[in-house]
């Protein structure tokens, strides 16, 4: 199981890469791992305002379907759109080809509440 | 939670293991897709040690056997195995079974796992009711674990490792016979649309017969398959999953199975409500859909035909052989013809969708 120690995460199993004020939103190794065979994506539209700690899509395995959370607040400047066509990506490239959206961060201070590597790889340990 | 006599192979081997119905249970080992593909191209096996199994003996067996059921028991001999349901009073639903015939005094029902002591419940009431003449129920669950062998290589696997005829086991029979050693009930029936068979054997020869059929199966591709793997198959089927398609609150012939019901019995619990419900028209019928847009159908989505809410899904997935949302649904039967469309509420969406033939892969 890989965290890499550039990002940071969320409680909910959601990585975030800073650049600047743009942050890049995925799911981690160890939720696509729980998850298995990811099978169905849909995000939110380019210019769609997205709320920290609030659902802005959904991920489907064959078995279940699971809410994502926007990690930070904020307007979606670009989503990954290769990704509803190819959703297993997110399985085989969590960090990678898997990314889903990227956000123009509205408030800096949302970053404050985020897990570095080490924490979330403590956080995945004690859930498992 | 309860275990079965592999739950620490599961384990050993990698499944991922979930909460079914109080069972401890692999729900995927390698992945549902892979696991189904290998089912649908190679072959599968399976420990459904969790089923429950009841006994009836005794001269009144037959005749308690067919006030219990809604199938026409009558009709078997020794060796045959029968799909059939037992009904309450009002028609619902208490479990789907398979009763197997071993003489005209001695029967097997195979029951869901997570209804085995309400239906052994239900059986006894029955029993008390009515005067069947000499009748013994056991509840033998804890004398069976249970493996199902799936996929069209599954004879040919099965037959390095019994003497057993295979070939003679026609569709829904059985025999005992052994099986590495084992003395099996060997029964050639499935849950998965596939050739194979389910096998049943005392709980402490499990773990011998569980690496003997993977070992004999390895050149041949067979591996373990989940709970998860076990859904779709039978979706892809359309065979009706208890608490999905059948429920107390779902009758047999809302959910297909007339060709189960056999009304023309003088007597069995539930005859009255279903004679009225036929005579009537059943007011709603399972039916399966595939999605014509992108989109993954699920049990308790609402199905529209036009602006009109007609109906609800009742299982639904991505079916890994057509790669396209499946789903079964109960509707109007004024929408329930072959070629309706129809769209399926998915969160705030409403999704095309289209009735198709059944079942959904044809074998």
């Amino acid at each position: 199981m890989e965290f890499p120690e550039e990002l940071k995460y969320t409680e909910e199993h959601e990585w975030v890469l800073v650049e600047d004020t743009i942050v890049t939103v995925g799911i981690t190794d160890f939720a696509q791992d729980s998850l298995g065979d990811v099978v169905f994506v849909e995000l939110p539209e380019v210019g769609a305002e997205v709320v920290a700690g609030k659902s802005f899509g959904v991920v489907e395995s064959v078995k279940a379907v699971s809410d994502i959370y926007a990690p930070v607040s904020g307007e979606v400047v670009e989503i990954n759109e290769e990704l509803p066509e190819t959703p297993e990506v997110i399985n085989t490239s969590p960090y990678e080809d898997g990314w889903m959206i990227k956000i123009r961060i509205a408030d800096t201070s949302d970053l404050d509440d985020l897990m570095d590597a080490d924490a979330y790889q403590a956080f995945v340990e004690e859930e498992a | 939670m309860k275990k079965t006599p592999l739950n620490a192979i599961h384990k050993e081997m990698g499944a991922r293991m979930v909460d079914f119905g109080g069972w401890e249970m692999p729900v995927q080992y390698r992945g549902v897709i892979d696991e189904h593909l290998a089912v649908r191209n190679a072959a599968g096996l399976f420990d459904v040690s969790h089923m429950g199994e009841v006994e009836v003996r005794g001269k009144g067996a037959l005749n308690y056997i067919q006030e219990l059921t809604i199938n026409d028991a009558s009709k078997l001999v020794d060796g045959q195995v029968q799909y059939s349901a037992m009904c309450y009073p009002h028609g619902g639903t208490v479990d789907d079974v398979t009763l197997y015939r071993f003489a005209s005094d001695h029967f097997l029902f195979c029951v869901n796992a997570a209804n085995t002591e309400k239906d052994f419940a239900w059986m006894q009431e029955v029993l008390e009711e009515g005067d069947f003449g000499e009748v013994h129920l056991s509840n033998v669950s804890d004398n069976f674990a249970q493996l199902a062998l799936q996929g069209p290589g599954a004879q040919v696997i099965l037959s390095r490792l019994t003497d057993t005829e295979l070939d003679t086991i026609v569709y829904y029979h059985f025999r005992e016979g052994l099986v590495a050693g084992v003395p099996t009930l060997i029964s050639r029936t499935g849950y998965t649309g596939e050739a194979g068979f389910e096998l049943y054997f005392p709980p402490d020869a499990a773990v011998g017969l569980w690496k003997a059929l993977l070992e004999a199966g390895a050149e041949d591709g067979l591996e373990p398959i989940g709970l998860g793997a076990r859904d779709t198959l039978r979706l892809e089927m359309k065979y009706a999953l208890y608490g999905h398609e059948l429920s107390p609150e779902i009758t047999p012939l809302e959910a297909g199975l007339g060709w189960i019901t056999a009304l023309e019995k003088p007597s069995f619990v539930g005859r009255e409500a279903l004679v009225k419900m036929k005579e009537q028209g059943v007011p709603r019928r399972l039916i399966g859909f595939t999605m014509t847009e992108a989109g993954i159908p699920r049990a308790e989505y609402p199905v529209f035909a036009g602006d009109k809410e007609v109906g609800v899904v009742t299982s639904g997935t991505l079916s890994p052989s057509l790669r396209i949302g499946i789903g079964l649904a109960l509707v109007d039967p004024a929408h329930a013809a072959v070629g309706t469309p129809l769209q399926i509420g998915i969160r705030q969406r409403r999704v095309a969708a289209q009735i198709v033939k059944t079942p959904f892969v044809k074998k």
